[in-house]
């Protein structure tokens, strides 16, 4: 494989752990939706989101080791420049992580409240954040590139930033809608979950009304995103390097690239089958399945065509050449080529996953097994 | 401009050295435990006795209460090297980037799927599947550690790489290098290992309390036996890859070594200081004696260093006028540090030239350039330098925290024996009625007395290394993000106040399961 080859690989297993990650984000969903729970309810809800929290931080995890080894470039750009949102999506990732394990724990100094103040600020910020920083990669972020910069020891930083560090992508608009249509996903991808997950029939009606108000303020604010990134401009390569603005680029990506068009169609409609079948047939419990594997594909979509097709994944609105490509952002050839013999675990990864989970699962969580385990076999 | 700038480079270290610092608290007992219970879950299966059943379950609260705190802390880590020190994660991403990512997709996934199963699926899984559940839990830990210690060994030894003027930055030539040079291999088995060490003196630990109190003295001996054994083994490990681990940095790193021994002017068959307070006023140059007090063993050193009795072993200003050891362990002049600063200059200038040769597509200049740039590139980071006692670490925190790490090092060798011999061999000790109650405190000690020798490991490691980001090629003021010195103090004190409170939580969670738990008859398993 030639490196151009090998970074467009490894754009699609970036493109692959995204979606998985926003997927895994059901997991924030549930959690805040806690406080709108009955009380004597809570327990299943969390118990069955804490035996899964993990996979999320995970993939959260290995979605930024990635991107620091196949496109370092850009992990040193954003994370350094973008310092306040990338701090507070941390922070809320740190307190989810012993919030699950402390909350009902004799001795957990706070308060079992406290904790759950910290899993709800969590299943908000984490969400909304995590789109926040993704929508920069669409409407592009406030920052500059000059790798000469290193031999000044004055100022070597390579990658400048506006002097707000990220609080003004927060500020943005369109990046926010977009942030708040990742919100209302995972809300919705949550109600599928625990329709699936959770065998108790107040949990399934409270889920079902859920259900019906997140997906439908979702929809109608994923319509908007994709209105706005249809008409956006996006920042055009030439085989030079030199990068322009074009209009509706994001649209001529997908009309050029119809595996992708495919691909978002396909995914959208899988969505839809899996959260209107749910809403019609109350018995029905696999819409999860359906909806988390459309938005796998809607997500992978929206990554190809923020990368491929001669197109700046990471414009700058500042300096034009100084936005981020998958040609001058990556890593060498040989990194990629090395890294590429361990993506292809990936698949046995995914395998085992799949296979513990169902195992897992099997039987549904109920008030009884919750009641019945022992004080370490419940959240 | 200056002063602002260090400032910056202040708060982004304090920042890592306290997130890395409370992430270090946690992880070796995880790494520990995870071992352990692993050895008592395999016991129970092999045997189906519930009395291990009832021990595991026990550990293994305590496994998950430490586990989750080390995960928060974890995440951290990886993000602050974009966040705090982006221009490093550029320079090196292509190598540095590589082991996180492969510990991601290898090891972090293996831990978060299988410790599900761990407490959850006990009631789910056949009793085969939870003791392989509960060893890939601890394998995925071992192998995550692996990974991070392999970059960080990097750092400290930048092997298997070279430096592209075109696109200013390291690459990667050779992954096997990276990954398995002799300094990783003997950091991972080092820190891996001291982590047993460190597991079991916490069991240990918790049995002595639990004997203090007169508390579930059949558990007691059961988990004394896996803790002392896997404590014993893991600390006899620990002593012979610092060993290893003494010889690399040597090697590598003359002037951490240097600085570990607090020594200023080496001398052929060098002793070592077994003990000593270091003068305060001693500044490199001075004719000062660098010690107030100290107790040396002759040619010890030498012998720890090279193996060699007789070795020549450098001081910091040896190193710094050049002097060095061959292979053969004799004095030989190499590069001073002023020539070094001046060969870095070189590089520094011409790979500003390179640039522009390149920007107007001249080829002859690039290629010129570029061979200037090859043979000065090793000291790229000495331009950087405005003269050579910059390159001095702390000599003070290195020199103490590698002598209270040795010492508490070797103190639990004789601990671990102790305890066995008292399991195994109770005749052997004698007055050992009337040294109860003293050794139960002793073993209870122990436990701040390990974490102590581990962060002190992780001290000299880290201070000893300084001012390098990577070790000859990018200092620390060169590595950090284009951020205010505000911003990062303020990140310093929420991360400082958040790790706190949970540090706070977390030990009083872990003790209350000890206490609460311990009152239970812990030879049945706890059924609803």
């Amino acid at each position: 494989m030639t490196h151009e080859m090998l970074q467009n690989y490894w754009w699609l297993i970036m493109s692959v752990l995204g979606a998985l990650l926003v997927f895994l984000l059901f997991v924030q969903g549930g959690q805040s939706m806690l406080i709108t729970t009955k009380k004597e309810k809570r327990p299943l809800l969390i118990n069955s989101l804490g035996r899964k929290w993990e996979l999320t931080f995970t993939t959260l995890v290995t979605f930024g080791g990635a991107f620091f080894a196949s496109f370092p470039l850009f992990y040193s750009t954003s994370f350094g420049g973008a310092y306040w949102l990338w701090i507070l999506i941390l922070f809320s990732f740190v307190v989810q992580a012993v919030a699950y394990e402390y909350r009902t724990k004799h001795g957990n100094v706070y308060g079992t409240r406290f904790y759950d103040t910290l899993l709800l600020i969590n299943g908000f910020a984490g969400p909304v954040l995590l789109g926040v920083a993704v929508a920069g990669m669409f409407f592009g972020a406030d920052f500059t590139v000059e790798k000469t910069n290193i031999l000044d020891v004055q100022a070597a930083t390579i990658s400048k930033w506006g002097p707000h560090h990220g609080l003004e992508a927060i500020a943005c608009w369109k990046n926010l809608l977009f942030g708040f249509m990742v919100f209302y996903l995972a809300r919705t991808l949550a109600s599928l979950y625990f329709i699936n997950n959770i065998n108790d029939d107040d949990v399934q009606r409270g889920q079902h009304k859920q259900l019906l108000v997140n997906a439908t303020i979702f929809v109608v604010l994923f319509l908007a995103v994709v209105a706005v990134i249809l008409t956006s401009r996006g920042m055009e390569v030439d085989g030079a390097g030199n990068a322009i603005w074009m209009p509706n680029k994001y649209l001529n990506n997908y009309l050029q690239m119809w595996w992708a068009l495919g691909a978002l169609l396909f995914g959208v409609a899988m969505v839809l089958n899996g959260i209107i079948k749910s809403l019609l047939k109350k018995t029905y419990k696999k819409g999860i399945w359906w909806a988390g594997i459309g938005v796998v594909l809607v997500v992978m979509s929206l990554f190809w065509v923020v990368g491929y097709n001669h197109t700046a994944y990471y414009p700058s609105l500042i300096d034009e050449k100084s936005s981020l490509t998958l040609a001058n952002s990556s890593s060498s050839e040989f990194t990629l080529r090395t890294m590429s013999y361990v993506s292809l675990l990936v698949p046995f990864v995914l395998a085992y996953i799949v296979w513990v989970w169902r195992k897992m699962d099997h039987t549904k969580l109920t008030d009884e097994e919750i009641k019945h385990a022992g004080d370490d076999e419940i959240y | 401009m200056g002063d602002l700038l260090m400032t910056v480079v202040d708060w982004s270290r304090a920042q890592f050295a306290l997130t890395a610092c409370y992430h270090w608290l946690f992880v070796p007992l995880t790494l520990g435990l995870g071992v352990i219970i692993g050895v008592m879950e395999t016991i129970y299966y092999r045997t189906r006795d519930e009395k291990w059943l009832a021990t595991t379950k026990f550990w293994m609260t305590i496994f998950g209460v430490n586990f989750a705190i080390g995960v928060a802390t974890g995440i951290i880590l990886e993000f602050e090297f974009g966040t705090n020190w982006s221009n490093y994660s550029w320079f090196v991403g292509d190598i540095f980037g590589a082991p996180l990512a492969i510990e991601g997709i290898l090891a972090f996934f293996m831990e978060s799927t299988f410790i599900a199963v761990m407490f959850f699926g006990w009631k789910k899984v056949s009793p085969k599947f939870h003791l392989a559940a509960t060893w890939l839990t601890a394998l995925g830990a071992s192998i995550s550690a692996l990974w991070i210690l392999v970059a960080n060994s990097w750092m400290q030894y930048p092997a298997g790489c070279t430096f592209n003027p075109e696109t200013m930055r390291n690459e990667m030539t050779n992954f096997w290098e990276v990954a398995f040079s002799p300094m990783a291999m003997a950091k991972v088995f080092h820190t891996v290992t001291s982590a047993w060490a460190l597991g079991g003196a916490f069991v240990v630990g918790v049995c002595g309390w639990l004997l203090l109190k007169k508390r579930n003295r059949d558990h007691v001996m059961r988990s004394l036996k896996v803790g002392g054994w896997v404590g014993l083994v893991g600390i006899v490990l620990t002593s012979i890859s610092g060993d290893t681990s003494a010889v690399q940095v040597a090697k590598h790193q003359p002037m951490k070594l240097a600085a570990m021994e607090g020594l200023y002017k080496g001398e052929q068959g060098q002793a070592i200081v077994a003990f000593g307070i270091l003068n305060p006023s001693k500044e490199v140059g001075d004719s000062i004696d660098p010690y107030l007090f100290d107790i040396s063993i002759p040619h010890g050193l030498a012998f720890l260093a090279t193996h060699d009795f007789n070795a020549f072993v450098p001081g910091i200003e040896d190193i710094i006028d050049g002097k060095s050891m061959d292979a053969d362990g004799k004095l030989i002049n190499t590069v001073s540090y002023a020539d070094r600063i001046e060969q870095g200059k070189k590089a520094k200038e011409a790979l500003a030239v390179y640039q522009g040769a390149h920007k107007l597509g001249d080829s002859i200049t690039m290629q010129e350039q570029s061979k200037v740039i090859e043979e000065n590139f090793k000291y790229l980071g000495y331009a950087y330098l405005d003269k050579p006692e910059e390159a001095v670490p702390n000599v003070p925190l290195t020199f103490y925290t590698f002598h209270l790490m040795v010492t508490i090092g070797g103190y639990l060798m004789l601990f671990f024996i102790v305890v066995l011999l008292l399991l195994y061999k109770p005749k052997w000790i004698p007055w050992k009625e009337k040294l109860a109650k003293p050794a139960y405190w002793l073993a209870i000690l122990t436990i701040p007395l390990t974490y102590l020798c581990s962060m002190c490991g992780w001290i000299v490691a880290e201070v000893g290394r300084q001012p390098w980001t990577i070790q000859d090629l990018m200092p620390n003021k060169v590595a950090i993000s284009d951020l205010s010195a505000g911003y990062v103090q303020t990140t310093f004190w929420i991360f400082a106040v958040v790790f706190t409170a949970l540090l706070i939580a977390d030990i009083s969670i872990i003790c209350k399961q000890i206490s609460k738990k311990s009152k239970t008859d812990l030879n049945v398993v706890e059924t609803k």
